[in-house]
């Protein structure tokens, strides 16, 4: 298991170098000149640009600034946003908020999700069951800024139960509504998820054998049926943290949330490559670990599996 | 904290709490806060809450002495300013000849790289390629300091109350950078601590006690939130979160003026649309390009896409200005040329085609991260509909895409093309865009005829007189149409009940300072 485990994590060092290669170079191969860009319009004396150039490295062939960048990485330096920012100081104020709303909206999906599926999925084909389909497609097919904007007009403008957008200290209590909006989607896929599994393990053997010993049907749905109907459902949620993560765009708009995404999103836009770098390097590490745990977990759902040195 | 009564105004009071802080929608500014590098509207509208220049504008856009106690020269180029006594930073140093003089030289600066520099081009001794003082400027005393120009200009003391043109401390420039991030200035307001700007969500402002200028605030302060979305804002002025939103969003164009009866406000603003043909192309240039300018300007229905597309928050444009800048014409010789007019436009397409066919689409070059798909479709159809000619919208991605190929004359149609007015003169309107050579003059333009009624009209004694000259100027626009004007953006702005007093000045920012609360 250790030894398993500190083979995954090896392999983190191939993988980041090969992501932030990539990404930088997409980055850079962005078409115009980020520089002359930032000042739209209304463009600066061309001397202006050219040193602004000179001054973010822009004027070096590609892999010279991709080696600058990963130079300064190792001392600890991220580069600079082309505001004059540090990219560790955007990083330190854009992660927190994101990382409190995705585990938010991950532990909403989760317990929400998990529960009404379980039910669903015990009293198949009964008018719960069928409602909760209902509304889970309903929530896979309505994009997210719809829900967002509906859900905020009526909770934060009409009935003033939470404020509309998010304030600069961010509490809890104000990310409720949005971490909602987030979860959403994953909510409608985790109750797919776990009333299929649930429904499936009901009739199979193990489940029969529970019962014919004579267990409660308390213990046999909660820990014959549902831990092992967890395996996919869990697998669902560690590549969504990732996604929660990255993917919350549209909801920190709607929200007005300083958050991971529209950074990133306005990073790209501006073709700010250490900023891109930096956040999508910290990323990967989120989605990697994210897939460890998720292994880590399997076996510790489901006694077959077992990790191999 | 004092209260604002004894400034001794003999005007009835306003109402209001003389300590209510007033929240507005803003974004992150791009850069420090330094006066002579915020040339976007984000650091700007910070910028003059918190610095108050030689001259500031009033809501007509009117340039009134505020620091400058007056502002002269006998023949336009050698001026002499002087200045009110009494006025302090907020860091209780005087402000002097010495805070304009060192703080313009600063921004001139080569080396400093400043996004203004270009404001200074015209004192003698500027340079756009090597570091070089400003000769041109000369303290005499405290309160005296002299500018010349290296050519005369009637209306340059219009731009003094750009942003560029503040005063600097001397404790700015030991290290200029984080001096931005907490700067000190003399305006109406003052940051409300170090560290009141919080990085992408807001920075909070309150009133300078000091401050005995033209623009006394009503008010107790500002907290200016950044918005990454206006949706988001307008969800706040509807939630009670935000007293005032000068950008109502595309979305409510059509329920704002019901959303907020009688708190809102659809006016021209100082913002011109059109978009351009470059002279490089095949087609756009010489007799028959003139031609087919005419032809598909006239074929756009201006007055039905402003209304369809923007429910009236776009002005169909009559010059190539704003309404709100003072020369402003709604009624230039051969202005007719921007009326929707199928049979002539008709008529000017045929007798182009006469000199050299035209084959292939008409492409009209955008960028999709900026909301201009909607209109840029509707005038590629009404172009089409009127000539039978196949028009189209040709989306680049970002706006710096977009840009590339304008700057390096790669366009293989028109382009969409703004200009914002960085202060109330129909100069800088002019001059940027369509003098020969001239920095944003991407589609290369050259007009002899332009380029000498415009340096006449700098050059011209009296404002009226450069006013005349300027209106000649943009008769010969509109023969050649170098660009199509299309309209100009309106400021649309909403308010929250708590607020009174809401008036937007020429820049399109409401006057903060009127603006009162409770």
């Amino acid at each position: 298991m250790l030894w398993y485990t500190g083979k995954r994590l090896l392999q983190m060092i191939p993988v980041f170098f090969g992501a932030t290669f990539l990404i930088y170079f997409m980055v850079f191969s962005l078409p115009g000149d980020p520089i002359a860009a930032l000042f739209g319009d209304r463009q600066p004396a061309p001397g202006v640009i050219e040193q602004l150039r000179i001054q973010y490295h822009l004027d070096q062939p590609f892999i010279v600034q991709y080696l600058i960048y990963i130079g300064g990485f190792f001392h600890g330096d991220l580069g600079t946003t082309y505001s004059g920012r540090a990219v560790s100081d955007v990083m330190a104020a854009a992660f927190p908020i994101t990382a409190r709303l995705a585990l938010l909206a991950l532990f909403f999906e989760s317990v929400a999700g998990i529960l009404v599926g379980l039910v669903a999925g015990l009293r198949k084909g009964k008018l719960f069951d069928a409602s909760a389909l209902v509304v889970s497609l309903l929530l896979i097919s309505v994009p997210t800024f719809v829900i967002g904007f509906i859900l905020q007009y009526v909770f934060a403008v009409k009935l003033g139960w939470a404020r509309t957008t998010v304030s600069s200290e961010a509490p809890l209590s104000e990310l409720v509504l949005p971490a909602i909006v987030l979860a959403s989607v994953s909510f409608a896929y985790i109750v797919r998820l776990t009333r299929a599994s649930v429904s499936e393990n009901l009739g199979a053997d193990f489940v029969r054998t529970a019962t014919a010993k004579g267990l409660s049907r308390r213990r046999v749905v909660t820990v014959h049926v549902l831990r092992n109907s967890l395996v996919p459902v869990v697998t669902f949620l560690g590549v969504d943290l990732g996604s929660l993560m990255v993917g919350a765009i549209v909801t920190e708009g709607i929200f007005n949330i300083n958050g991971v995404g529209g950074t990133v999103y306005k990073a790209i836009k501006l073709g700010e490559g250490p900023t891109v770098v930096s956040f999508i390097a910290v990323m990967v590490v989120i989605f990697v670990l994210a897939n460890l745990l998720v292994d880590l977990l399997y076996a510790a759902l489901d006694p077959r599996i077992r990790y191999a040195k | 904290m004092l209260s604002g009564c004894a400034s001794g105004s003999t005007t009835p009071a306003k109402t209001g709490d003389a300590k209510a802080i007033i929240s507005t929608n803003g974004s992150e500014p791009q850069n420090p806060l330094i006066t002579t590098n915020t040339t976007e509207t984000g650091g700007g509208k910070i910028m003059t809450s918190i610095y108050a220049g030689l001259v500031s504008y009033d809501a007509k856009g009117e340039g009134k002495n505020e620091v400058a106690k007056s502002i002269s020269a006998d023949d336009a180029q050698h001026w002499t300013i002087t200045l009110n006594t009494g006025w302090k930073f907020t860091n209780g140093e005087a402000v002097t000849s010495k805070s304009f003089v060192d703080a313009w030289n600063y921004g001139a600066k080569f080396s400093n790289t400043q996004s203004a520099s270009y404001f200074f081009d015209d004192i003698e001794g500027f340079s756009y390629d090597a570091d070089t003082e400003l000769t041109g400027l000369k303290v005499v005393d405290d309160t005296t300091f002299t500018v010349t120009l290296a050519s005369p200009e009637a209306d340059w003391p219009l731009r003094l109350g750009y942003t560029a043109f503040m005063p600097l401390p001397s404790v700015a420039y030991a290290d200029m950078a984080a001096f931005g991030e907490n700067p000190i200035g003399d305006g109406p307001y003052m940051l409300a601590k170090t560290g009141a700007w919080e990085h992408n969500v807001k920075i909070d402002l309150i009133t300078n006690p000091e401050y005995k200028g033209l623009r006394t605030p009503a008010n107790g302060g500002l907290s200016i939130v950044f918005y990454s979305s206006t949706d988001a804002a307008y969800a706040d002025v509807q939630g009670g979160n935000l007293d005032v939103l000068d950008a109502v969003p595309d979305s409510a164009f059509a329920t704002y003026q019901t959303d907020f009866p009688e708190r809102f406000v659809n006016q021209p603003a100082a913002i011109f649309q059109a978009f351009n043909m470059p002279y490089y192309l095949e087609h756009w240039s010489g007799e028959e390009g003139k031609l087919r300018r005419a032809a598909i300007s006239m074929a756009i229905d201006r007055k039905e896409i402003t209304d369809v597309i923007f429910q009236g928050t776009r002005t169909p444009a009559t010059d190539f200005t704003s309404p709100v800048i003072a020369g402003y014409s709604d009624s230039l010789d051969g202005s007719d040329v921007l009326k929707f007019n199928k049979e002539e436009a008709v008529k000017d397409w045929a007798a182009a085609d006469k000199i050299s066919p035209y084959t292939g689409t008409f492409d009209i070059a955008y960028n999709a991260d900026g909301g201009h798909a909607a209109w840029v479709d509707a005038v590629a159809n009404s172009i089409k509909n009127t000539l039978g000619i196949d028009a189209v919208g040709k989306p680049y991605a970002t706006f710096k895409a977009a840009l590339a190929d304008r700057k390096a004359h790669k366009l293989t149609g028109a382009t969409r093309a703004g200009w914002q007015g960085d202060y109330p003169s129909m100069y800088n309107f002019l001059a940027p865009l369509y003098q020969t050579g001239a920095g944003s003059n991407y589609e290369q333009y050259s007009s002899t005829e332009f380029d000498t009624l415009l340096k006449e009209g700098s050059a011209a004694k009296s404002v009226d007189d450069a006013t005349a000259k300027y209106v000649a100027a943009q008769e010969v626009l509109l023969k050649d149409l170098p660009t199509i004007p299309l309209w100009y953006s309106n400021v649309t702005a909403v308010w929250s009940d708590k607020v009174e007093n809401v008036v937007f000045g020429w820049d399109s920012v409401p006057l903060y300072n009127e603006i009162t609360k409770g």
